[in-house]
């Protein structure tokens, strides 16, 4: 077993460390450590990664080990990485990292909170670094419940209606998801669950339509494609400010990674026939989320209709099963998930201080807190799409790449898509003028205090990433692109 | 094969009938000196009896052919043990009280006999024995049902229990008459070797079925199983939704792989529809439960629903499949039965509206009920996520996809009546949440093991291993 597991026993660890804290200083203290460990370990493996790399290692998959776990079935603890899975647990783990500094302050049950918090990173870690059909599905249902007591005890708003559809809605996408997996193992003859030897076979083409659909469905439900994304607005308003930045930073990507990973390139004939249906819903979902963030005035809405375009933009980019769409997709799902993170950190902050996260009863912030308002205006450039912030790299490169199909349906698509940059550009300036510019709502506002070291730390590391991405793609896009070249080869 | 042999091949029940002959007398000898000694020794000696039993030992029959062994057996009848031996630590507050304080010996030695019909319906090899083995399986149980003597609820529990027992055992043997009228012989191989597909055989091979469905309460032969559950003691409740539906479910599997291998079609045309139904029905009437013993008495209808997934695949692994999901399914059903009895025999109450926050006063109580749910819904990392993988992996081998997409429907559904129980302790507010609890020593040693199976038992991959080494298919 090598250091991969690592990953995956951290948060384990954190997690009984936590039971045996006793005060509020080792909770914290636990959970400051166990993260930093965590960057430090995903940062380590990435420059492993590219070491091994440059000195001209072309496996697919590096750093792989495997286990024989249930031998009835041929299932295998098996673990391994590529680019892509690298690219994943780096955003992850800066997310875990930030998270932590965002919820310095929860109450009550705080011991409890970063629990569930532990467990949902388990199930994320583990979700990348799996190689195995039924480890990945074990580690991605791992990651669904605790989404259910993390906003049913500390969320606000409605918390219980939205805690419950969205713990509903996503457990039937994995259940769905489930009947794909044991159709893609059973009716390809294979021997074995890993993923490896999943693509050398294939499964007769009539019934990798039904299969496709079904692994598709599954993954792009947490994706939010669309008509599908209705659990995501109430449940990322709804959720605590850790909670949304992890799962709308992180877990909506399982989705877009799990839907290449998984569906397309162990069905990739059904991936292309079935292609213009889906490439149709995601679009929709792309235009339909910035349209709806128009219409919001509540910040945390704004926030999510807006993920829900980018992510349906991620599921588009991946249907175009182009090599350069393809690493715009996951530039798109590295520089979102830093985005949106950014935004619900920050919305978080705003609401603990302001108590209201309407825009009409908040304005000429700015003056009062500085350092959130300029933090907010740079993470809103980047979704815009501004260059030099990361936004626009992933944006660019997603467009380039679904354009180089030739056939009108496509073409048409990503120009429809493309509309969605000038909507985002509506909601988020007028969001900015309206509560950060503007006439003053309520002189209560005059005596709140801006950022603190906890939220400052957790805000400047989000920026920082969001500029790396923004100024030097082309590191990160060449570990990202070398890995689907040779996934794009096994599968033709 | 001199008779030693023949009586040591039945190791298992000679050891159970030795430790309820002694108990037996120990409760008409010990009289009122020895009493608070009886449940201590009763566990001893029934862990004593579980140890000895435990390897399994190579495949056998005695009795000319009417008592088979097997050592898939051995490992159906070790989780049978295991679960019994739960039960009665958690049965230990019964007799503290007042209530019932004569009743000791009655209900251990009651419980005993059960469980040793169940090890003999699950050997024999001929009707006759397996008439013998359902009978005392059933009887004595409709006693336990009906033990609470003051309790009216019991009491009716007791007379359904005991007049739909009786008419399904009378349906069974009239379908067994017809088996023997039509063969000529009542050893199970024999049968099985002349069964053809004509009207009056599977006539007898229907109304035989419906006897044992009334056990492992499929839909639609469900209608006591509510009723039961929620009038009898809570204990026995425990009992009967994991004992006596797991070795009902057992026999069954093995009933239909061995005896009725020749009628595979039919009987997986039957079970299609019966696991459709009951695994919806289960789920749909589950929803509207506020009684907690009536909840998981229709949660339990669903997951028989479920373990039939395993049987009609017909396949080795449908077996393995099933043994292990049965496995799991003992520990978290015990866990919220124990948690169930342990708040009931405090307080009194059993509705799910009554245990609105309780995290704030029980939270180690709310946390094994939490896990309960959790390994009942299927949920990850819990070992009742990997049963549920695998066994609707079995069906999907078969290729019955679509039991597998009904059964995922209805997973989605049950998940959200077991978050209801999990979101009343954690989430809703009470002003006045029941007292906090100290649950005796026993029960928590119960919910100990339950608790560490519930979160350990799935990782391990050794034991689906070890099952299917000696599962057979058809």
């Amino acid at each position: 077993m090598n250091f991969l597991s690592l990953f995956v026993l951290l948060p384990l660890l954190m997690i009984l460390a936590l039971f045996v804290a006793r005060n509020r200083k080792q909770i914290l203290g636990i959970m400051v450590a166990g993260s930093t460990l965590l960057v430090i370990l995903a940062a380590f493996l990435a420059f492993h990664y590219i070491a091994a790399r440059n000195s001209g290692n072309t496996d697919p998959m590096l750093f792989t080990a495997s286990l024989s776990w249930f031998k009835p079935l041929n299932i295998q603890y098996a673990v391994g990485v590529d680019g892509v899975s690298v690219v994943m647990l780096c955003l992850s783990s800066l997310i875990v990292f930030t998270g932590t500094f965002v919820s310095w302050k929860m109450v009550p049950l705080t011991k409890e909170f970063f629990l569930w918090y532990c467990l949902l990173s388990t199930g994320v870690f583990g979700f990348f670094i799996s190689l195995d059909l039924f480890t990945l599905f074990l580690f991605y249902e791992t990651a669904l419940i605790p989404m259910y007591l993390l906003i049913g005890v500390w969320g606000s708003g409605r918390k219980e209606y939205s805690a419950m559809k969205l713990t509903l809605m996503l457990m039937g996408s994995s259940m769905i998801l489930l009947v794909g997996i044991l159709g893609i193992y059973f009716r390809s003859g294979a021997t074995s669950m890993h993923i490896s030897e999943l693509a050398q076979r294939t499964m007769p083409v009539e019934q990798q339509y039904f299969f496709f659909t079904l692994t598709f469905f599954g993954f792009g439900v947490l994706g939010a494609l669309f008509p599908f994304h209705t659990w995501s607005p109430d449940g990322h308003a709804s959720a605590p400010t850790a909670v949304s930045m992890l799962h709308a930073g992180v877990l909506m990507k399982l989705g877009g990674y799990g839907s290449f990973r998984v569906a397309i390139s162990l069905m990739p004939e059904a991936a292309e026939k079935l292609s213009p249906i889906f490439l149709i819903l995601t679009a929709i979902g792309v235009v339909y989320g910035a349209f709806a963030a128009i219409r919001q005035t509540d910040l945390k809405y704004i926030n999510a209709y807006s993920s829900v375009s980018h992510c349906n933009l991620v599921l588009f980019a991946i249907l175009m099963l182009t090599q350069t769409a393809l690493t715009g997709a996951v530039l798109q799902m590295l520089s979102h998930g830093m985005i949106t993170a950014l935004f619900f950190a920050l919305i978080g902050m705003i609401y603990g201080r302001t108590h209201t996260r309407l825009i009409t009863e908040m304005g000429g912030l700015m003056k009062i807190m500085p350092f959130l308002g300029v933090s907010f205006v740079i993470a809103g450039l980047s979704n815009i799409g501004v260059p030099g912030l990361s936004g626009f790299v992933a944006e660019m490169t997603i467009f380039v790449g679904a354009f180089e199909n030739n056939d009108l349906l496509r073409r048409i698509l990503t120009i429809a898509t493309i509309t969605s940059i000038v909507v985002g550009a509506v909601y988020i300036l007028r969001t900015i003028g309206k509560f950060l510019q503007g006439p003053l709502q309520d002189p209560e506002h005059l005596k709140l205090d801006d950022a603190r070291w906890h939220e400052r730390l957790a805000i400047i590391m989000l920026i920082a990433g969001i500029l790396y991405l923004g100024s030097f793609p082309t590191g990160v896009a060449d570990i990202i692109s070398d890995s689907f070249g040779s996934m794009l080869q096994v599968a033709k | 094969m001199s008779y030693f042999d023949h009586f040591m091949t039945m190791r298992s029940e000679v050891s159970l009938l030795a430790v309820i002959l002694f108990l037996l007398l120990f409760d008409i000898i010990a009289g009122k000196k020895g009493e608070k000694y009886f449940q201590p020794v009763a566990i001893l000696l029934f862990v004593a009896h579980t140890l000895l039993n435990l390897v399994p030992a190579a495949a056998g029959e005695s009795f000319g052919g009417m008592y088979q062994y097997h050592p898939v057996m051995t490992i159906i009848k070790t989780m049978l043990n295991v679960a019994t031996l739960i039960i009665f630590l958690q049965s230990k507050h019964l007799f503290d009280g007042n209530e019932m304080k004569n009743q000791r010996g009655e209900y251990y030695f009651l419980t005993l006999c059960t469980l040793l019909g169940m090890y003999l319906m699950i050997s024999s090899g001929h009707f006759l024995l397996f008439f013998i083995g359902l009978e005392t399986a059933s009887i004595p149980l409709a006693t336990l049902v009906a033990f609470s003597k003051h309790c009216k609820k019991s009491a009716e529990a007791g007379a359904k229990f005991i007049l739909l027992s009786a008419f399904s055992s009378g349906i069974l043997l009239f379908g067994i008459s017809y088996l023997y009228g039509t063969t000529g012989s009542l050893y199970f191989a024999e049968v099985a070797t002349k069964l053809t597909v004509n009207p009056l055989q599977i006539m007898a091979f229907i109304f035989f079925l419906s006897g044992i469905f009334f056990k492992v309460s499929f839909v639609p032969f469900h209608l006591w199983t509510a009723d039961v559950y929620e009038g009898a003691p809570t204990n026995v409740t425990s009992y009967l939704s994991v004992v006596s539906k797991s070795s009902a479910a057992f026999v069954l599997m093995t009933l239909l792989f061995k005896l009725f291998a020749s009628y595979l079609h039919e009987w997986q045309t039957l079970l299609f529809w019966i696991i459709i139904v009951t695994i919806t029905v289960g789920n749909l009437f589950a929803l509207r439960q506020q009684n907690t013993k009536r909840f998981l008495a229709f949660s339990s209808i669903s997951q028989a629903g479920y373990i039939a997934l395993g049987i009609i695949s017909g396949s080795a692994l449908g077996m393995a499949t099933m043994i292990y999901y049965i496995f799991i399914y003992l520990f978290s059903n015990l866990a919220a039965f124990g948690v169930i009895s342990s708040i009931e025999s405090r307080t009194g109450k059993t509705d799910i509206p009554d245990y609105k926050g309780l995290y704030q006063t029980n939270p180690k109580l709310s946390f094994v009920m939490m896990l309960a749910m959790f390994s009942l819904a299927g949920i990850a990392p819990f070992a009742g996520f990997m049963s549920k993988f695998f066994i609707f992996s079995a069906a999907a081998q078969q290729g019955y996809y679509l039991l597998v997409i009904v059964a995922v429907v209805n997973t989605i559904i049950s998940l959200y009546y077991y978050l209801r129980v999990v979101k009343a302790m954690f989430i809703d507010q009470n002003g006045q949440p029941l007292p906090a609890l100290r649950t005796d020593i026993w029960n928590r040693a119960s919910l100990i093991i339950c608790t560490v199976a519930i979160i350990f038992v799935g990782l391990l991959g050794f034991i689906l291993d070890m099952i299917e080494k000696q599962s057979f298919g058809i």
